[in-house]
């Protein structure tokens, strides 16, 4: 199972790497949210600094909404999913490996985008130990339900618009996780960011267990 | 009264959504672990049957369409079968079906001995099918696409030059990206797909299609091999007389039905070998 | 049940979904509504703290129930449906689904006009169950969403299904967890029901409000679930009809291909 899901992620990334869609259009997406962002809270200082780590993840899950998109289409262009069942491989180890990648993917925009809000927010990272941790779990739990979520909507219509629709409320608690965490992180608030760190770890778990058994279910319906 | 109800009502919202939760819980854990354990844990040691592929009554859905509205059919190890028919006739979901990608919704089936209702994933492990679609990503190289899919069928990727050799694709498409690939030439990465996986039961729909005279050739040539070898062959084609000569027996499907079973005078093409 | 609606709706095609038992059900819920308007203005007492606003629970924590009701319903649908294939349940799951979309839509609606009054803000985004049941609203409108994409039914029906069982298995955890973990304030009543202040008239309006909302509910169910039903019959035909009509392709696609071929 674990060699298949390695097989399955490295394809994506592959897949990833020679399409350059991350490099060249998720990557300047972020950024752009970011800098709009900025011009709708920079009048204001304290705001902006209070709504930093809203915003970062706000502008994480837009970017794994992309993500996702180009992650089920790359199964479903071709008739691949068909070929996924005929080859036999565990449900279970192809959704790890999509859900790896897109973790893979979202991980690396993190990185710009927070030397993003170091640059253009002027946020101070007071225990990056708990940032890049909090970053991992959170970016985790969306990659899972984004890949649930997206083999749920495959070869529908309208999945496009669906698909917000079906991961943002699933995520929403992610979202006020992991954007507490990081107001302990950036010290721009005082909250206790380890045991919302905990919280996500739950949540992740769960959306690990949920995607590993209901993939296959899914991957069925072609 | 009061006390007592309100113990009650106590006792109910507390725990009014933990039992429910938790059986909802359990009961979906339970269900989803039985669903994908069902494909590994299938019997794989039934006595081998003469029969490849045994069909009794089957009918099966496309939504709510019977695609396959009663199909009697049984093919014998080594044959090679045309399916012919018009367009809609299910001719292709009679070989998805056989591939174990469809669920029964009534009848019996039974592929290379096991019974499709309860191992449609070990089924699928132990046949080709080549579709419509070639299930190639477009961003890989012709090389890279065929060792992923050798390596997801469990089949070492030293089989994958020989195949392509086999399909006639030159040494150096092989690290060309799919997407450069002109139509005909991405089939017969598909077609060496199918041949690396070295199945025991062939469907090929429409396998001709989209290849030049060549590629005709050699796709004939496989079907002659893999049957000398003691493969079977499902084939829907509407090249008549190209398949006509390859084939042991003709099978007429419309309206989801086999309406002429035709068996060719050459007796026992199995016997080749 | 199963096999007599189905016998109904083919031979004759009946003309509503109202059964002797929907009209019972029907005409208690409208007495009962009166008498929970009555009872809940004109008998039961006003509250210490929260003066009159404490009369929005005998209307809301029953909804709010009822919601979680519904929902259960829908994720043990949902389950039925992945793992029986059972198109009876598959229906229950769907109208749940919506009844269940409604009345947690109610929940949070009564809840914030009662909010108003008592916390002085209609919305807290601080509250730990306020957020919750809000997320749960949402993805059970995602529930529907899917539930109304065009498609094979039974390939939504899987789908929707899913999701069914997200939303059963991430609300409780949701709720848990952020209660367990929060350290932020919440504005919440602890539960009205559980701290034991509640009494008497109070009490009982509240259990009276719980029982006909659920006979309501029970009676738009079991009229949606025949809604549904029916819309299966008619929108996917008989099986058997589909099969006959099928089969004569095969005689016909005989016919011409047969002196084609030979």
């Amino acid at each position: 199972m674990l060699a298949d899901a390695i097989l399955v992620a490295a394809k994506d990334l592959r897949i990833e790497m020679r399409s350059r869609v991350t490099v060249s259009q998720v990557v300047p997406f972020a950024g752009l949210v970011l800098v709009l962002f900025g011009f709708a809270l920079d009048a204001n200082r304290p705001t902006l600094d209070l709504a930093t780590s809203g915003l970062f993840w706000v502008t994480v899950l837009f970017v794994a909404i992309m993500a996702v998109q180009r992650s089920t289409a790359i199964e479903t262009t071709d008739g691949a999913r068909r070929a996924l069942l005929l080859a036999g491989v565990e449900p279970g180890a192809v959704f790890m490996g999509k859900a790896t990648a897109v973790s893979v993917q979202l991980l690396a925009v993190e990185l710009v985008l927070t030397g993003g809000i170091v640059v253009l927010y002027d946020a101070s990272i007071d225990e990056p130990l708990l940032l890049a941790t909090t970053c991992i779990v959170a970016t985790i739990a969306i990659a899972a339900a984004g890949t649930l979520m997206g083999a749920l909507v495959a070869g529908v219509r309208a999945r496009e618009t669906v698909l917000p629709i079906l991961m943002l409320p699933v995520l929403a608690p992610v979202l006020l996780g992991a954007t507490r965490a990081f107001d302990d992180a950036l010290g721009s608030v005082a909250v206790n960011g380890w045991s919302w760190l905990a919280m996500l770890a739950g949540f992740t778990i769960i959306n690990i267990a949920l995607g590993v058994l209901a993939y296959g279910v899914l991957l069925e319906e072609t | 009264m009061g006390s007592r109800l309100s113990t009650a009502i106590r006792y109910l919202t507390r725990a009014s959504w933990k039992p429910i939760g938790c059986a909802s819980l359990v009961a979906s854990a339970w269900f989803l672990i039985r669903h994908v354990r069902q494909g590994p844990r299938a019997s794989t040691d039934s006595v081998p049957d003469v029969s490849v592929v045994r069909l009794n009554a089957v009918v099966a859905l496309l939504g709510r369409f019977p695609a396959l509205a009663g199909v009697d059919l049984d093919v014998s190890a080594g044959e090679v079968v045309l399916v012919q028919g018009p367009n809609g006739a299910g001719k292709s979901t009679l070989l998805r079906l056989c591939a174990g990608l469809l669920r029964l919704e009534s009848g019996r089936a039974e592929i290379l001995g096991l019974d499709l209702a309860e191992s449609r994933h070990a089924v699928r492990r132990r046949v080709g099918l080549l579709g419509h679609d070639t299930a190639l990503y477009d961003e890989l190289t012709v090389i890279e696409n065929l060792n992923f899919w050798a390596s997801a069928s469990r089949v070492d990727r030293s089989m994958v030059p020989p195949a392509l050799d086999r399909l006639g694709v030159p040494t150096r498409l092989h690290d060309v990206a799919v997407s450069k690939l002109s139509a005909g030439q991405r089939r017969r990465v598909a077609i060496a797909g199918v041949v690396v996986r070295r199945p025991e039961l062939w469907l090929l729909d429409e396998p001709h299609a989209g290849l030049d005279q060549m590629g005709r050739d050699l796709v004939d040539e496989l079907v002659v091999d893999a049957a000398a070898a003691g493969a079977t062959v499902l084939m829907a084609s509407h090249e008549l007389d190209r398949t006509v000569d390859l084939a042991n027996r003709i099978v007429v499907v419309a309206g989801g039905m086999v309406v002429a079973d035709t068996p060719k005078s050459k007796e026992g093409g199995n016997d080749a070998c | 049940m199963t096999t007599s609606m189905a016998d109904r709706s083919t031979a004759t095609s009946p003309r509503g979904t109202g059964s002797r038992t929907t009209q019972l059900l029907g005409i208690a819920g409208i007495i009962g509504l009166v008498a929970l308007i009555l009872l809940s203005f004109f008998v039961a007492p006003s509250d210490d703290d929260q003066h009159d606003a404490v009369r929005m629970i005998f209307i809301h924590v029953p909804m709010a129930m009822l919601t979680y009701v519904a929902f259960s319903l829908t994720a043990i649908g949902s389950v039925a449906w992945l793992w029986k294939r059972s198109i009876w349940w598959d229906t229950v799951a769907h109208g749940a689904a919506e009844v269940g979309v409604m009345f947690c839509g109610l929940t949070l609606f009564t809840g914030s006009i009662w909010g108003r009054p008592t916390w002085n803000t209609y919305w807290d985004w601080g509250d730990v169950r306020l957020v919750t049941t809000l997320i749960l609203f949402l993805v059970m409108v995602g529930y529907l969403a899917v539930r109304s994409l065009d498609g094979d039914t039974d390939s939504i029906a899987t789908r929707a299904a899913v999701i069914g069982i997200i939303g059963a298995v991430n609300m409780p955890v949701v709720n848990r967890s952020v209660t367990w973990w929060s350290s932020r304030r919440t504005l919440h009543q602890k539960s009205s029901l559980t701290d034991g202040n509640l009494e008497g008239l109070t009490l009982f309006t509240m259990m009276f409000g719980l029982l006909v909302f659920s006979i309501i509910m029970a009676w738009m169910l079991i009229h949606r679930f025949r809604i549904s039903w029916l819309e299966r019959q008619v929108g996917e035909g008989d099986l058997s009809e589909a099969l006959v009509a099928r089969r004569a392709e095969a005689k016909v696609g005989f016919d011409a291909h047969g002196r084609t071929s030979k």
